[in-house]
C-alpha cells in the first residue's frame, strides 16, 4: 500500500495551481480531500507523475450567496457542507446526501468539488448536483467557463474537465419552497450507494408542480429520471400518482452488475427508491 | 470496645467475578506498545512479496534482472532460490491415515495454485524501494484451467488442482455412531423414519480480517535467530519453523508482542514467516515483512467453505431419529497447519444439543485453486451448528410444529447431565430450558410474535420473523489424549509459572498467548484471589518463547479453561511452598496454619501471622528457611484437561425484511449464554458482542467471492463487507451459570460462542419472516438482492455477480495482485 513515486506541488492560489498543473508533466492528478485518490494511488491503480494538492488554496473553500444562487467552493469539505446555513436553507438536499457519504473521518477530509470531479457513478453528490441543476465553474489558464451539470458528467470517472483545468466552484440555484429527499440504498453504513435517488419536488396545493429526480449508480454517469419527472409534472400529490410515476424510474438507465446487485435488481430498486424519495420530498 | 471479627467481612472482595477494566487496554488503544511493524532494527532490510496474478498456471520463465537493478534493492529471489531449503508448510492434522498432502511450498517454484501465492521476494533498504521493484519482476505463466467449484471438482474427469494427484480429494473422513458404538445404525434409522428432510446448505468462504495485518521481523545473531511475529501461536510456530527450516529449536526464539486480533487467522505457520527466516539466514541481515490489507485478504488463510448435505429423520410426533451429514470441505490449494482438521472437528458438533439416536458424518476435503482455508473463529463448530439449527427449523416446518417446541422435545434435559452424545462427547453441564426462558423474556417474544401476525395479516411490505439457535460447542481445547486419538499433531495442555519477586510483586508467566482477549486482566484476577495479593501487584508475561518457554497458545476458547487452570495450579503450588516457610518462620506446625487473604495465621495463636508477600522477601534473603526445602516459593504447573467444556446458550433474533427491496434489518437480538463461571463479566460481554458481530456478519455481510478466473473479487474492504457498530443492533445479553466440572475455575470458554450461535439464528429469523411467501432457503450472506430474488422469483437467491463494485476503480485481486500500473482514471480525485 505504498504509492509509486510522484512529484508533489502545494499551491496556495488558483493561479499557482493552474501553473503547477500545466508544468506537472504528462499525468497530473489533482488532490482535493484525497479520499479517493490516495487509496487508488496506494493500490497503484493510478501512478501520476505529479500530484497537485489544493488543500492550501483558501479561496476554494466556503459557501457564499450570489443573487439567485449559492456558490460552493470546490474545496469545501463535506463536514463544512453539512453544517452550512446557506446550504441548509436553499439546497438542503446536498447536506442530506453528504451526511450519508462514508464516515465522519472521510467527511472531514473529503470535499464537495473533489467528489464531483471524481465522478464516481456510485458517489452520492453527482446525482444531487444534477437534480439541483447545478453549474460547474471551471478555471483554466485561458480563463473560466461554466458548464451545466447535464454536460459535466461525461462517462465513468470522466467529466467535462479538460487537461490543465480545475473545478473551482459549483453554483446551485436557490431552491426555496421545494421539498427534497435523498434515498440511499447500501448494505453497510460506510459503503457506496448500490442505488440512490435524489428527489427535488415543488408542490402547488394538491398537485406536484415540478419534480427533478437524480439517479445514483444507474449507469456510468449520474442520470435524471426524465420519465418520472414528466409523469409527476402536474400530477396529483397522491401515493398512487407517485407510484405510477416512479415505475418509469428505470427508463433509459444502464446500470452495471456487480456483487451487490445485478442490473435487473438495480432497475427494480430505482423504482422503489424513487417512489420513496418523491413521497418524502413531496411531504406525503 | 467490642471487636467482632468476621473473616468474610475483613477479607478483600474476591476479584473473580468483578468487571475489572482491562489493564492492557490503555496501551493497546493508544498504540503505545510494540506492534511487530513498529520494530526497527539497525540495518534492517524490507521484504515485499511478488504474488501470482493467476489462479492456476505453470511458471515458464522468471526474469528478476530489472528488479535486481532497481534503486536500493539488495536482492531478489524466486522460488527456485529456495527450492531446496523451504520444505513444506506443515500440516499438523492428518485426519485420515491415507490423507493426500501435495506439500505446500512457501514460495512457488514450478506452478502456482492460487491468486496471491508468493512467486518472488524483493529485499530492499526501504519498504517503498521494495514495493517499487515488485513491478519489475517479470514472470511468464502458462495458464491452466482453475478449479473453483467443489461440486465440479469431485466429479470424474474434473480438472485437477495438482496434476501429480489422481483427484482433487485430499481425504475422506467418516464418523459413524453405529460403528463407534455411540449410536444406532443410521441407514436403518432413515429407512424406518416417518419423516425425512434433506437440505443442501452452503457455508461461504470467510476472511478472518484481523485488525493488525500480519507482520514479521527476523534478527539473525550468529547462529541464533529471533523472530517477532504478529501470531497467535509463538510456541507452535517455534517448533514448526525448526522442523521446516532446520534452524535448531534452541537457536530460535519467537516473540509475539502485542498482537491485534487473529480470530484463528493467525493460528498458522505462514509462508511469509518461513520466507522471512530463510531470507534473514541467507543474507545474515535483519528483515521485516508487513502485509498490505489487500495481501492479507487474498493470501492469509480463509475460513469456512463447505457444501453441506444434511438429512434429518424423525417420527410424526417430532422425535428425531437420525442425522446424516455429508460435507465437501474446501481445503483451498494446499493444506496448512490444521486445514483438514477444521471440518473434521465439526463432525462432533453436528448433533448439537439434541438426542439423536443415530448419526453418520462423512467429509471430503477438496482442493481448489483458492487460498487455503484453516481455523476461523469457531473452526468447524459454526458450520455444524448452522447445519443442525437450520435443519431443525426445516423439520419443524415439515411437521407443522413450532421450531422451539421441536427443539424442546429433543434436547438434553438439565437432569440428564453429564450426557454422552451420539458423537461420543460427554456434555458437562447446563440447562437449555433455563437459558431459553431467559432469552425469550429478554427478547419480548410474545409481543414480537403478535406483531409478526399483524404484519402478516395486513400484508405489510416489511415482514417480521423470529429465529432460534439453541446451541452448544466444545471448548477448552483440549484433552491431549483425545487430540491424539484424532491424529492431531500436538497436545492440548497449557503451562503457567508464578514468580514471587522480593518486593512481593508477582510475575505470572502464561503459555497461552493473548492477541486481544484480556489475559493480563483475567489472570491477574485469578492470581489475586489465589494468593491474596492486590490485583495491581500482578504482572502477566506472555508471548516470548524465551520468557514463556512452554505453551500451546490461544485458540478454541481454551485460554481460561486450560491456561487459567494452569495458573490456578501454579498458584496453589506457590501457597504450598510458602506454607512450609511460614510454618518455619512462625514456629508452628503446617497443619495449624490457615491461609486466607494472603496471610498465614496460626490457629489458636492470635497475632501470629505472616503474609505471602513477606515470605517472598524472606526466601529471597534466604537467611532463615526450612532445612528440607529450596529457598524459593516459585512454581510451575501444566494442566491437561480430561474433557472438553461445553458452553451453551439460546440466541433469538427478530428480523425485519423489507419485501420491496430485500433489505433485512435486525430488530432485536437476545442471547443467553452459559459459559460457566465468569471471571470478568466485562470481558465476557465484550467477547459475546464481538462474536455476535462476526456471526451476524457471516449471515448478512461477509463472503470471499472469486470470479470465474479465480481472482478474489472481494480484495478490499470496499467489497468484503465487515460490519461496524453502525450496522449492528443493540444486543440484549444474559447468562446462566453452570460451572464446568472439568476445571477448578468452573469456566467453559467464551471466545467463540457468539460467533457460533448467531449465524443460524439470523438466517432462521429472515426465513421465518418470508416463509409464508414461499421461501425456504436463502444463501449467505443474505444480500438484499438475494432476499428480493428469493421472495419474488423463488429459489435461494442465487449466485451474486462476480464483479466487484466499480467504486473508485475497483480493488479486486485482478488489479492488486498483478504488477501492472497501467491504469488511468479520469477526473480530479
Amino acid at each position: 500500500m505504498i504509492p509509486a513515486p510522484f512529484a508533489y506541488a502545494r499551491p496556495t492560489t488558483v493561479d499557482e495551481a493552474l501553473q503547477a498543473v500545466a508544468s506537472g508533466g504528462e499525468d497530473v492528478k489533482i488532490l482535493a480531500g484525497g479520499q479517493s485518490l490516495i487509496p487508488v494511488m496506494r493500490l497503484r491503480l493510478a501512478a501520476p507523475e505529479t500530484v497537485v494538492d489544493l488543500t492550501k488554496v483558501a479561496e476554494l473553500r466556503g459557501v457564499r450567496e450570489e443573487g439567485d444562487a449559492i456558490v460552493v467552493g470546490a474545496m469545501t469539505t463535506h463536514s463544512d457542507v453539512i453544517t452550512d446555513p446557506l446550504i441548509a436553507r436553499y439546497a438542503a438536499l446536498i447536506a442530506a446526501a453528504t451526511e450519508t457519504v462514508a464516515d465522519r473521518q472521510v467527511r472531514h477530509r473529503g470535499t464537495f468539488g473533489g467528489a464531483l470531479a471524481h465522478a464516481d457513478p456510485a458517489g452520492d453528490l453527482p446525482a444531487v448536483a444534477l437534480a439541483l441543476d447545478a453549474e460547474f465553474v471551471i478555471a483554466g489558464l485561458s480563463g473560466r467557463r461554466t458548464v451545466p451539470a447535464a454536460e459535466f458528467f461525461v462517462d465513468y470517472l470522466t467529466t467535462a474537465l479538460e487537461e490543465g483545468e480545475l473545478l473551482v466552484e459549483i453554483r446551485v440555484p436557490k431552491h426555496e419552497g421545494w421539498g427534497m429527499h435523498y434515498e440511499k440504498f447500501n448494505r453497510v453504513a460506510q459503503a457506496w450507494s448500490i442505488v440512490a435517488v435524489a428527489a427535488v419536488v415543488r408542490r402547488e396545493g394538491d398537485r406536484i408542480a415540478e419534480a427533478k429526480i437524480g439517479l445514483t449508480n444507474m449507469g456510468p454517469t449520474p442520470l435524471r429520471a426524465r420519465g418520472v419527472e414528466e409523469a409527476l409534472a402536474g400530477a396529483e400529490a397522491t401515493a398512487d400518482a407517485v407510484a405510477a410515476a416512479a415505475a418509469r424510474a428505470a427508463e433509459n438507465t444502464s446500470p452495471s452488475s456487480d456483487l451487490n446487485a445485478q442490473a435487473d435488481y438495480r432497475h427494480h430498486l430505482a423504482q422503489v427508491l424513487t417512489r420513496r424519495a418523491v413521497t418524502a420530498a413531496a411531504g406525503l | 470496645m467490642t471487636v467482632t471479627e468476621n473473616a468474610a467481612e475483613l477479607a478483600p472482595a474476591k476479584e473473580v467475578g468483578q468487571a475489572r477494566r482491562r489493564k492492557e487496554d490503555a496501551r493497546l488503544i493508544t498504540g503505545r506498545t510494540t506492534w511487530t511493524d513498529n520494530m526497527t532494527l539497525p540495518g534492517m532490510l524490507h521484504l515485499a512479496v511478488v504474488r501470482s496474478p493467476v489462479a492456476h498456471a505453470k511458471i515458464t520463465s522468471v526474469d528478476l534482472t530489472a528488479a535486481q537493478q532497481a534503486p536500493n534493492v539488495v536482492a531478489v529471489f524466486s522460488g527456485r532460490d529456495f527450492a531446496e531449503e523451504q520444505g513444506s508448510i506443515p500440516c499438523a492434522w492428518p485426519v485420515t491415515p491415507d490423507m493426500v498432502n501435495p506439500g505446500h511450498p512457501s514460495i512457488a517454484v514450478d506452478e502456482v495454485n492460487h491468486v496471491g501465492e508468493a512467486v518472488a521476494i524483493v529485499v530492499a533498504r526501504s519498504k517503498s524501494a521494495a514495493q517499487d521493484a515488485v513491478e519489475l519482476v517479470d514472470i511468464d505463466y502458462d495458464v491452466l484451467p482453475p478449479v473453483l467449484d467443489m461440486e465440479e471438482a469431485v466429479k470424474d474427469g474434473a480438472d485437477l488442482v495438482h496434476d501429480q494427484l489422481s483427484s482433487n480429494t485430499s481425504y475422506h473422513f467418516v464418523f459413524d455412531a453405529g460403528d463407534a458404538g455411540t449410536g444406532a445404525n443410521t441407514d436403518e434409522a432413515f429407512t424406518d423414519a416417518e419423516v425425512v428432510v434433506s437440505r443442501r446448505f452452503i457455508q461461504q468462504r470467510l476472511i478472518p480480517a484481523f485488525m493488525e495485518p500480519r507482520s514479521v521481523v527476523v534478527q539473525p545473531q550468529g547462529d541464533n535467530f529471533t523472530m517477532w511475529s504478529a501470531t497467535q501461536v509463538p510456541h507452535v510456530l517455534r517448533v514448526m519453523l525448526a522442523m521446516v527450516t532446520g534452524v535448531p529449536e534452541h537457536k530460535l526464539r519467537i516473540v509475539a508482542p502485542d498482537v491485534g486480533g487473529g480470530f484463528g487467522g493467525k493460528l498458522q505457520v505462514n509462508p511469509e514467516e518461513v520466507l522471512s527466516l530463510l531470507v534473514a539466514r541467507r543474507l545474515g541481515k535483519p528483515v521485516k515483512w508487513t502485509e498490505t490489507r489487500s495481501e492479507s485478504l487474498m493470501a492469509a488463510h480463509h475460513g469456512r467453505g463447505q457444501v453441506q448435505y444434511v438429512d434429518i429423520a424423525a417420527d410424526r410426533e417430532g422425535n428425531v431419529k437420525g442425522l446424516r451429514v455429508r460435507l465437501l470441505a474446501d481445503m483451498g490449494a494446499y493444506l496448512r497447519l490444521i486445514t483438514p482438521g477444521v471440518p473434521a472437528l465439526g463432525a462432533f458438533m453436528f448433533p448439537g444439543i439434541y438426542k439423536f439416536p443415530a448419526y453418520r458424518f462423512e467429509c471430503d476435503g477438496v482442493f481448489t485453486n483458492k487460498v487455503p482455508t484453516d481455523a476461523y473463529r469457531g473452526a468447524g463448530r459454526p458450520e455444524a451448528t448452522f447445519a443442525v439449527e437450520r435443519i431443525m427449523d426445516e423439520l419443524a416446518v415439515e411437521l407443522g410444529v413450532d421450531p422451539l417446541e421441536l427443539r424442546r422435545k429433543n434436547w438434553i434435559k438439565a437432569e440428564e447431565f453429564p450426557f454422552t452424545t451420539v458423537a461420543g462427547l460427554e456434555y458437562d453441564s447446563g440447562d437449555y430450558d433455563a437459558a431459553t426462558q431467559q432469552a425469550l423474556e429478554l427478547l419480548g417474544y410474545d409481543e414480537l410474535r403478535a406483531e409478526q401476525q399483524r404484519r402478516r395479516e395486513s400484508g405489510d411490505p416489511v415482514q417480521l420473523g423470529i429465529g432460534f439457535s439453541t446451541f452448544t460447542e466444545m471448548c477448552g481445547l483440549a484433552p491431549s489424549r483425545v487430540l491424539g486419538s484424532l491424529a492431531y499433531g500436538a497436545g492440548g495442555w497449557e503451562s503457567a509459572s508464578i514468580r514471587m519477586l522480593p518486593t512481593g510483586k508477582v510475575e505470572v508467566v502464561t503459555g497461552s498467548t493473548p492477541h486481544g482477549q484480556g489475559h493480563e486482566t483475567a489472570w491477574s484476577q485469578l492470581v489475586a484471589d489465589q494468593l491474596g495479593v492486590p490485583f495491581e501487584d500482578v504482572e502477566v508475561l506472555h508471548g516470548d518463547t524465551a520468557v514463556s518457554p512452554r505453551g500451546m497458545d490461544t485458540y478454541g476458547s481454551r485460554s481460561l479453561v486450560v491456561g487459567g487452570t494452569a495458573v490456578i495450579k501454579a498458584a496453589d503450588k506457590v501457597v504450598a511452598k510458602a506454607r512450609k516457610v511460614a510454618a518455619h518462620l512462625l514456629e508452628a506446625s503446617e497443619d495449624d496454619l490457615d491461609f486466607s487473604a494472603g496471610k498465614f495465621t496460626v490457629r489458636g495463636t492470635p497475632g501470629a501471622e505472616i503474609g505471602i508477600q513477606e515470605i517472598a522477601l524472606a526466601v529471597f534473603a534466604a537467611h532463615n528457611y526450612p532445612e528440607d526445602v529450596e529457598p524459593s516459593i516459585d512454581a510451575d504447573a501444566t494442566f491437561d484437561p480430561v474433557n472438553f467444556s461445553f458452553p451453551h446458550g439460546t440466541h433469538i433474533c427478530a428480523m425485519e425484511v423489507d419485501t420491496e427491496t430485500g433489505m433485512v434489518k435486525i430488530r432485536k437480538y437476545a442471547s443467553v449464554d452459559d459459559v460457566g463461571v465468569i471471571v470478568n463479566p466485562l470481558i465476557v460481554e465484550g467477547q459475546i458482542h464481538g462474536g455476535l458481530a462476526q456471526g451476524i456478519a457471516q449471515a448478512l455481510y461477509e463472503e470471499a467471492v472469486y470470479d470465474a478466473d479465480g481472482n478474489l473479487t472481494t480484495g478490499s474492504f470496499v467489497d468484503y463487507l465487515v460490519p461496524s457498530a453502525a450496522d449492528l443492533p443493540h444486543f440484549d445479553t444474559g447468562n446462566t451459570v453452570h460451572a464446568a466440572p472439568g476445571n477448578p475455575i468452573g469456566a467453559k470458554g467464551v471466545g467463540e460462542a457468539g460467533c457460533i450461535a448467531s449465524t443460524p439464528a439470523v438466517v432462521n429469523a429472515a426465513l421465518d419472516a418470508v416463509r409464508h411467501l414461499g421461501v425456504s432457503d436463502i444463501l449467505m450472506p443474505l444480500t438484499p438482492e438475494r432476499v428480493w430474488r428469493a421472495v419474488h422469483q423463488g429459489g435461494d437467491g442465487g449466485d451474486r455477480a462476480p464483479a466487484g463494485t466499480n467504486a473508485y476503480g475497483g480493488a479486486q485481486t485482478e488489479s492488486t495482485a498483478g504488477v501492472s500500473t497501467d491504469a488511468s482514471l479520469g477526473g480530479e480525485l
